[in-house]
């Protein structure tokens, strides 16, 4: 590039001083992606200014895959290979979904369930990570480069098995995870530094298809949790649930095919949305054998018969408030996140309990993002001004099984991360070599009610009279809530460490699996990654030629500067289209229209850095 | 760079002493986290981001040591050779076990009627006992220096803090 070699210097941004990173909200309904750019935090939206991408995959027997509008569109007509609300999904075994009505045809696998498609077994792992590539797609379009990579945000109480699952997702969709960051903490990064905000606030985060508590203490820069509750399987889908099951009650229906009964939940979720702003709504449906589904939904009655659901959340954040020893009455804010938190009976509810307005002045959809993106700059080495530090916790305690299926807490919940813990056990019987650990997350007292997270087997222990062992078990968790466990015997000055990812984590060999399976994908990304940088390419070249056409235009006769303006017309042309090689092609055209240009602003340029001096300075 | 090397009193600047004040003891805190926490290196190599997770580690470990009075004491009787013998010494005065016995009492009665109002009652009377008995604790470890009594004190005071526990446990198991 001839003329960017004499342009001044600061006159252009260079392109690759500012890292380019996003925050990503992988929410149940919908996903979003942020950045921060040229100092504003901004919802980067697609070709056609949504900023939303609704969270719903559609996979096509010929192997194409739709993610986004494109495949809501097809949720009635096709069902079960239109996965909506798949984060549900994310490290749960069939039992755990057991009351959830959904059309999919599932396939029960070691640690979390799959999904049959026309276009294979999918795991929830694969679904997510189809939406991930979307927005990462997005982004590097939109932004014209390459991610350093991404803050991902998951739900605060989202345990060990869910959080390993999105991080893997992330992986799978070719996305260098910077960390996991909780929705709540997210909002409250972005709500704390919009505003100034000191104090404790409390974050009442009612998603799509999970609810979240977090209470904060805001002061100086530091973002602390102080305690976090919440419900991994509560959230808007179950108003829309609620409120199906009444549109079946009323219109007397009972069973339903997938696909009328996808388009019912349709309505009933449009429903709900209307009844944010109406005292009354209309549902009005043709189902597929021609009966007609014509009913009247006042909102007192979808208010009645939600309450349940909205007392539901009150039970997290009375025991958020517990944990951090706090009234409602030492609540400074309440910052409500989540589209869930738009239904006017919600906010009530909330406000009720408080005793005092919910702070609502930014965008419920928007905020887990924005917050996201925020961390994410700082988090690739662009350091703004204001620095800030979040100290996070963990969610749920962590323990191991000891005799008699008992669980024995080694790390209690609402600790601060990263944190290790550990824990000595000795041998039972006389020459054991081996010892079984069974790792476990939850409150519960008995194995059987709480989540197992990882069993492994500790060998090659020397034989040893009963009791003389020491078997130290150390619990790591990380900066993302993740855990690891490692254990080593140390008496006898054996050492034996081993690592354990908990089970719903995939294995290392599955993600590689996966990614040659994506390799179809990968193509897909390269197109784009082409088509990205081509775009930079020509938009440096073309804004380096205006500003070189207005400084030194003189240079040029009336000929030769309507060539370059061509030049300059047709590139613009081709940039607007989608063809990387065109641009490329029109780039290069540009180039070498101005080559002879670029010569005589050279030449310009020394003799007038010659003139301002003394030959003695010269020499 | 800071030296891991040194007891969690020297890696917080602060005297070895129970009594501490809690407002210097947070701040310290913090400025510690801030300077090690994983979020300074995530765009990092590997090496740094371990490193920034083990100080980090170890940091909050110290943190979580020196807040808690119960940790703290234990700590620092650790600090001076003592022994607290939490689970190898079982032998308590009869009137402090005839004390807990009337405390697991009333709180069993409480749980049975499911009478929040009344765990909630006991359990503030519990964290006044609580606090007298660590001003005790402070005082045997900071001015008589008489560790033996101090080793028993945190045994009295883990008993209590287990009680607390389960009083919290039995108001959880009414209200969730």
């Amino acid at each position: 590039m001839a003329l960017l070699q004499i342009s001044e210097p600061g006159l252009f941004a260079a392109p690759h001083q500012h890292r380019l990173a996003v925050g990503i909200d992988l929410g149940t309904t919908n996903s979003l992606v942020a950045t921060v750019k040229s100092g504003a935090t901004v919802v980067l939206p697609d070709e056609e200014g949504h900023g939303l991408l609704p969270s719903v995959v559609h996979y096509a027997a010929d192997g194409n895959t739709l993610v986004g509008h494109a495949a809501q569109a097809l949720q009635t007509h096709d069902p079960a290979n239109t996965i909506v609300s798949v984060k549900r999904f994310m490290g749960r075994g069939l039992t755990d979904i057991a009351d959830l009505a959904s059309p999919y045809r599932f396939v029960e696998a070691p640690g979390m369930l799959q999904i049959k498609t026309v276009a294979g077994v999918k795991s929830p792992v694969e679904v997510s990570a189809d939406i991930l590539r979307s927005l990462k797609v997005r982004a590097e379009q939109s932004l014209g480069g390459e991610l350093v990579g991404a803050v991902i945000t998951v739900p605060a109480y989202f345990d060990d098995a869910q959080r390993q699952a999105t991080k893997d997702a992330a992986r799978l969709a070719g996305l260098n995870v910077l960390r996991l960051l909780n929705e709540p903490t997210a909002a409250a990064i972005a709500y704390g530094l919009d505003n100034a905000a000191e104090g404790t606030y409390i974050i009442y985060d009612l998603g799509g298809g999970t609810f979240d508590v977090s209470i904060l203490e805001l002061t100086r820069g530091v973002f602390e949790v102080r305690a976090t509750s919440g419900d991994s399987q509560l959230g808007g889908d179950d108003f829309d649930h609620r409120l199906y099951c009444w549109i079946l009650e009323k219109a007397g229906l009972s069973t339903l095919n997938a696909s009328d009964s996808r388009l019912l939940l349709t309505h009933a979720r449009e429903a709900k949305e209307a009844l944010t702003e109406h005292d009354s709504t209309r549902v009005s449906a043709v189902l597929s054998d021609g009966r007609i589904v014509d009913l009247e939904i006042p909102a007192h009655c979808f208010h009645t018969m939600t309450t349940h659901l909205v007392q539901k959340t009150l039970m997290p954040v009375r025991k958020a408030l517990r944990d951090a020893k706090l009234t409602p009455a030492d609540i400074k804010g309440v910052v409500l996140v989540g589209g869930a938190t738009r239904m006017p009976h919600v906010r009530k509810a909330v406000a009720d309990f408080f005793g005092k307005e919910p702070l609502t002045n930014l965008d419920p959809d928007k905020v887990v993002a924005l917050g996201a993106a925020m961390q994410a700059n700082v988090l690739a080495g662009n350091k703004g001004d204001d620095e800030w530090l979040l100290l996070d916790v963990i969610p749920l305690s962590l323990g191991l099984e000891t005799m008699g299926g008992l669980v024995e807490k080694i790390i209690p919940r609402n600790s601060t991360i990263p944190t290790a813990r550990a824990q000595e056990f000795t041998t039972f019987k006389d020459g054991q070599t081996a010892m079984a650990i069974h790792v476990l997350q939850g409150e519960r007292e008995l194995v059987s009610d709480c989540r197992s997270l990882a069993r492994f087997e500790l060998r090659g222990i020397p034989p040893m009279v009963a009791g003389a062992a020491r078997i130290r078990v150390t619990f790591q968790i990380d900066a993302d809530g993740l855990l690891s466990v490692s254990a080593r015997e140390q008496s006898s000055g054996v050492e034996s460490s081993i690592v354990v990812k908990p089970s719903y984590g995939l294995s290392d060999e599955e993600i590689s699996r996966m990614l040659t399976d994506s390799m179809q994908h990968a193509q897909d990304d390269i197109e784009a990654r082409k088509l990205a940088e081509a775009r930079v390419e020509a938009e440096s070249l073309s804004s380096a030629t205006r500003a070189a056409l207005a400084s030194d235009g003189e240079l040029l006769n009336t000929d030769e500067r309507a060539q370059v303006e061509a030049a300059l017309e047709s590139l613009a042309l081709c940039a607007a289209k989608n063809d990387p090689a065109a641009i490329v092609a029109a780039t290069e055209a540009l180039n070498a229209a101005t080559t002879e240009f670029a010569g005589r602003r050279m030449d310009a340029a020394v003799r007038k850095g010659l003139s301002g001096h003394k030959l003695d300075e010269i020499g | 760079m800071i030296d891991f090397t040194q007891n969690h009193f020297a890696l917080f600047g602060l005297p070895e002493t129970f009594a501490q004040d809690a407002r210097t003891l947070e701040s310290r805190y913090r400025a510690l986290v801030s300077e090690c926490h994983p979020d300074r290196t995530a765009a990092g190599d590997e090496t740094s981001k371990r490193l920034a997770l083990q100080a980090s580690t170890q940091v909050n470990e110290a943190w979580h040591t020196l807040k808690s009075p119960l940790a703290r004491a234990r700590y620092l009787l650790q600090l001076r050779g003592v022994d607290t013998q939490e689970h190898t010494n079982t032998a308590m005065p009869m009137d402090f076990l005839m004390n807990q016995m009337q405390w697991r009492e009333a709180i069993e009665d409480a749980e049975i009627h499911k009478n929040i109002e009344r765990l909630e009652n006991l359990n503030s009377e519990l964290r006044a006992e609580i606090e007298a008995h660590e001003s005790n604790l402070g005082a045997l470890i900071d001015t008589e220096h008489d560790y033996p009594e101090a080793a028993l004190a945190v045994r009295k005071l883990r008993f209590l803090e287990k009680l607390e526990e389960d009083i919290g446990h039995a108001i959880e198991k009414l209200l969730f």
